[in-house]
């Protein structure tokens, strides 16, 4: 039998790799909407989140050590097969067109390996401009005798800029296309067969990459669109 | 009367695995709906013999929708516009007066061309011979019932041993894969009691000999479900992971 470095590196193992760490970076999502959405909970509620995940000490860095091994694998197994692509058909069809019925041949598919790399970029930039402040220290005060972090002012900041609204906006568009072919393709990887459940994952996909996204968008959008000063947020 | 109608054929030519391919194209006046796609072809090598040209090679054999031999990529599309249906079975009714249509060869590096249309597809006999087979002497027929199938698996393995091995799927996929394929084959000799016995050693075999043969990942785009002719789910390709975890892990 191959030992489990082998299968790890053959073509079933790279699928189930895939998949699995698709799961953990969705389920990683739905946490990191909660913790956003708290941005609304009040003006000390996001940094006191904040504060709490500062307080996390050495078990942040572990977190942190695993999620970046998760994005990092998913990417390179992502983009590797992406890449044997053009070495199994070196020459490409003149005409190509899906037959339709069963096929999940869709913009959302076909696209994964780009929205992939759209998404790998942003993440850069986004944690060099929120974790990072892009260099800048991120100011702190005391409530209550407790030192917060001011992430909050940051992030209305950065989100009253048009640039970043919209290229977020643009971004969770991506994701959205990146989620509702990986949603249930992760599934299929990890075993699922082509019936009647798996058309009912199809559905889940879209509907949770459009709620999840949804509700990631609605953050820079408000805030652009009220300046900072909206009803949900300056109270 | 089925009245005669022109088609504009733009077909590849390519004298051999190394030399360098381009299309021709041709007009055909006296294409009947009634005609199969291969027939339509034969008129075309008629017309090209008539004039001293060489034919255009493109494999088949049976011509009845059972071996599997004419996979010829139409208008981007394995097998042609329809579903379930090998090219041989695809007549000329689906096509109308002045259509252009576009052939093309399988095309992927495990799939060498030989010569036009005709692609060398011994790459699924290697996968077979890796491990799609059953050999555990059976003996000879024993009583019938002695070793009861469930239904659902028999039906199952049977819908999986339908595959002509055309080769459909590796055409059709985005990465030119071939799980589909060796899933099929992995997944109807498994679900059978004589086949189970050695389902380990075949589903590592045949996976490393697909990868060896140069076929691309698996993606799930599913397509290779909805060009097989035989209709063949893509769950067979989820027999295959699980059989692939349940040998690593045993």
């Amino acid at each position: 039998m191959p030992s489990f470095i082998k299968a790890l590196k053959s073509q079933v193992g790279r699928k189930y790799v895939t998949g699995i760490t698709g799961v953990f970076l969705m389920l990683f999502l739905i946490g990191h909407l909660g913790g956003n959405l708290t941005i609304f909970a009040g003006v000390h509620t996001f940094n006191n989140y904040t504060h709490h995940l500062e307080n996390l000490g050495p078990l942040l860095y572990v977190i942190e050590l695993v999620l970046a091994f998760l994005f990092i694998y998913h990417a390179v197994l992502g983009i590797s097969i992406a890449r044997n692509r053009k070495k199994a058909r070196p020459e490409s069809y003149n005409v190509y067109k899906t037959k339709g019925g069963p096929s999940h041949q869709t913009l959302a598919s076909r696209s994964m390996a780009i929205t992939g790399v759209i998404i790998l970029v942003f993440l850069v930039i986004h944690i060099w401009q929120f974790k990072f402040g892009f260099g800048e220290e991120l100011a702190r005060y005391t409530h209550e005798g407790v030192d917060l972090p001011q992430l909050r002012a940051r992030v209305i900041e950065a989100f009253t800029n048009p640039v970043s609204a919209f290229g977020y906006a643009f971004v969770l568009a991506m994701i959205i296309l990146h989620l509702s072919h990986g949603f249930w393709s992760a599934f299929t990887s990890l075993g699922m067969k082509h019936g009647e459940t798996s058309k009912k994952v199809q559905a889940a996909a879209y509907v949770f990459a459009i709620v999840l996204m949804l509700g990631f968008m609605f953050i820079p959008l408000y805030i652009f669109f009220t300046g900072g000063d909206g009803s949900l947020i300056s109270y | 009367m089925s009245k005669d109608f022109t088609v504009h054929l733009k077909y590849w030519r390519q004298n051999g695995p190394d030399a360098k391919g381009f299309f021709e194209e041709r007009t055909l006046n006296t294409v009947n709906e009634h005609m199969s796609f291969l027939e339509m072809l034969d008129v075309l090598n008629e017309e090209l013999q008539l004039e001293g040209k060489e034919p255009v090679e493109f494999d088949y054999d049976c011509r009845e929708g059972i071996c599997g031999c004419c996979n010829l990529v139409i208008n981007g599309q394995a097998h042609g516009p329809k579903g379930g249906t090998p090219t041989c079975q695809v007549h000329m009714y689906n096509y109308k007066d002045g259509d252009t249509i576009v052939i093309e060869p399988p095309r992927a590096a495990a799939f060498p061309v030989i010569k036009d249309l005709v692609v060398d597809r011994s790459a699924f006999d290697r996968i077979i011979e890796a491990g799609g087979y059953v050999s555990v002497k059976t003996g000879s027929a024993e009583e019938a019932n002695t070793h009861p199938v469930e239904k659902h698996k028999s039906d199952t393995a049977f819908d999986y041993a339908t595959c002509i091995g055309c080769g459909a799927c590796v055409a059709a996929c985005p990465n030119a894969s071939a799980s589909l394929f060796t899933g099929a084959k992995i997944a109807h000799l498994g679900l059978m009691p004589q086949g189970e016995v050695e389902r380990s050693k075949r589903v590592v075999a045949m996976v490393d000999q697909m990868e060896a043969e140069g076929f691309g990942d698996c993606s799930n785009f599913g397509e290779c479900e909805a060009v097989c002719p035989q209709e063949i789910s893509i769950s067979a390709i989820a027999e295959m992971r699980k059989d692939y975890v349940k040998a690593v892990f045993s």
